[in-house]
């Protein structure tokens, strides 16, 4: 799947709020069809890596690179007309709406231009809502408002919303969190499933180190807005640094008091 | 065509129809006050239609008054008649106006939208009250309107206006509702909803709300330039900020669910101020005070929703309006 083109490329990304550092001399160099797991304690600085990535931030300085041209200025709408389309930590849906109403409208959101005289529902419309739901295991809450789903089921949406244009990069903000711990592994495989037929690039935000293992192909490991690690999953989850400071796994001597709940929160 | 799109259109068609044989039996003060109060629903549907998109204009009355000058103008100082012709240049006046004023608000929300179309609105009405040269507060008289060359004597030009407020009302009602359930309508929602996922989507907000306040600003002008007509006299008033609070008024009675019921709201508060007037005077305001109240209280959704109820449309066609959520902040 990975190939040597590489299609998304951060350099030298700062980013302060006040006195925290969100972001601090971030090179990251993302190869066309990678599984890239993004790991680090709450406000390690991901989520803010995501919202740089995708215009939502923008860097104190250094630049963003989409397939070689600078992106660093735009917007969210344009960085998502160029093909970058993300979900969010918590799901950003539209909560009245049914959940085949909020895939269709991310359908029109994804046309160039749509017709005033037309109605929504049409038949192509409709068709191409439940086949983006049935990928997704979520035929059975068409109709329902997802104010009223259950938490998983909000994830998946949220992805699968994300999916309609067929990005080229996915930016997943833990798509398991808030989740049971036996619903993770199923969530997760359901994504990767739905996932596996397109050549997208994935970069997503995980705390269960299993999952990280399982489904990435390299990992990034933040740390105080910095990259402390970066590398296959195996080489940074023994790296003693991300052991000390991300998963906590490196035994009670060296791992700081409350660290693995830090990890895992 | 799509089987919705057949159905709005045979309603409009349906319902014009029959307003218009209803019409031939109204007497003539009603026929005025029915008139009256269409004018008044066009502005409300262009602040329903705004409302969708999660913005409400509290200076509607801006449009309304640049509708009704355009026309009152173009009949006294270049002798323009026609009561179609007249209402286009209304329409197309205000929609101008909308099209130059909405880029520059549309990224306001809640209440520095509003009060900045009340300041806008304020602004026109000072200017008005100024210039002397069009009748200053006084305002103008317009000459009796025609409708194809037709000069209708005194006994008819009611039911003559009337009639034209009925196809223009119904065409513009019809038109709102092709576009509330069209795609680009439905992204109105979605903007109402959650601004954020409708960028992140790859769609542009900013374009919904210029659009939408556009589409307000014409319906408004078309309000404007039909009462001037109907009413035979306009003044600055047309944009004091009381008269836009009408307008918001009869769009919260009526809840955007339906393009009908906004015709219904402003005929109730027409009734309500005619009949108070007579019977009971000074004590209209109250009356409609109360009327709001209720409305809030047990009908969040407005009128509209009651209409929804009784009509019992397919689970497709709700496309997240509920009507429970009106009015109440989210958790
Ligand atoms: N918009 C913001 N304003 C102020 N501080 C922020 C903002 N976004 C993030 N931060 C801060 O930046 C740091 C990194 O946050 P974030 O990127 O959300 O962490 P993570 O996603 O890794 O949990 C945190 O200290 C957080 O409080
Ligand atoms: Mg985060």
């Amino acid at each position: 799947m990975t190939s040597d083109t590489v299609i998304l490329e951060a350099r030298d990304l700062q980013k302060r709020f006040g006195a925290v550092v969100a972001a601090q001399d971030i090179n990251v160099k993302v190869a066309s069809g990678e599984k890239l797991s993004l790991i680090g304690a709450n406000g390690a600085g991901k989520t803010t890596f995501m919202n740089m990535v995708t215009g939502y931030l923008k860097p104190d300085s250094g630049a963003i690179l989409l397939e070689g041209g600078d992106v660093t200025k735009l917007n969210p709408r344009q960085i998502t007309q160029r093909g970058v389309c993300r979900s969010f930590q918590i799901p950003q849906l539209y909560e009245p709406m049914t959940a085949l109403e909020n895939v269709m409208v991310a359908i029109g959101a994804s046309g160039r231009r749509f017709s005033f005289f037309q109605p929504a529902d049409l038949n192509e419309t409709v068709e191409q809502a439940r086949a983006m739901l049935k990928r997704f295991a979520l035929d059975p809450y068409a109709h329902r408002p997802v104010s009223e789903l259950p938490g998983g089921v909000r994830k998946l949406l949220d992805i699968a919303m994300a999916l309609v244009r067929n990005p080229k990069i996915l930016l997943l903000d833990e798509p398991t969190s808030g989740v049971s711990v036996d619903e993770k592994f199923p969530l997760m495989e359901t994504v990767m499933e739905a996932l596996a037929a397109e050549a997208v690039t994935v970069i997503f935000v995980e705390h269960d180190m299993d999952i990280v293992t399982r489904y990435s192909d390299r990992v990034l490991a933040f740390y105080q807005g910095q990259v402390i690690a970066d590398d296959d999953p195996s080489e940074v989850l023994s790296d003693p640094a991300v052991q000390k400071y991300v998963t906590g796994t490196a035994g009670p001597a060296t791992a700081p008091a409350g660290a693995e709940k830090e990890a895992e929160a | 065509m799509h089987a919705s799109t057949r159905r709005t259109y045979l309603s409009g068609l349906i319902l014009a129809a029959a307003l218009l044989v209803v019409g031939f039996l109204l007497p003539a003060w009603l026929l005025f006050t029915v008139t009256k109060a269409i004018g008044y629903g066009l502005v409300a549907l262009g602040i329903i239609t705004l409302m969708r998109g999660g913005l409400v204009s509290f200076g509607q009355g801006l449009v309304y008054c640049i509708g009704a000058y355009a026309a009152g103008l173009l009949a006294t100082r270049i002798g323009v008649t026609e009561a179609p012709l007249l209402l286009l240049v209304g329409m197309v006046a205000s929609g101008l106006v909308g099209l130059l004023v909405g880029p520059l608000i549309a990224r306001y929300r809640g209440i520095f939208f509003a009060m900045l179309t009340v300041a806008l609105s304020m602004v026109l009405y000072g200017i008005l009250v100024k210039m002397n040269a069009i009748g200053g507060s006084d305002g103008f008289t317009l000459p009796e309107p025609t409708f194809f060359g037709w000069q209708p004597d005194v006994g008819t030009s009611d039911l003559a206006l009337y009639v034209t407020a009925v196809i223009v009302a119904c065409a513009a009602a019809t038109a709102c509702r092709l576009y509330y359930d069209s795609m680009a309508g439905m992204m109105a929602l979605a903007v109402r909803e959650n601004e954020l996922r409708v960028e992140y989507l790859g769609s542009s907000v900013f374009n919904v709300t210029v659009r939408n306040f556009a589409i307000a600003a014409a319906l408004g002008g078309l309000g404007g330039s039909l009462n001037a007509m109907a009413l035979g006299h306009i003044d600055p008033l047309f944009s004091f900020w009381t008269t836009s609070g009408e307008f918001v008024f009869i769009s919260v009675l009526a809840g955007h669910l339906s393009v009908g019921a906004v015709f219904v709201s402003a005929l109730i508060l027409e009734l309500v101020r005619s009949f108070s007037n007579r019977y009971f005077p000074e004590t209209w305001q109250m009356i409609i005070g109360i009327f709001l109240i209720a409305t809030i209280i047990f009908l969040p959704g407005g009128v509209g929703s009651l209409f929804q109820r009784v009509l019992k449309r397919g689970p497709a066609a709700g496309r997240g309006e509920s009507a429970e959520n009106e009015g109440r902040a989210a958790p």
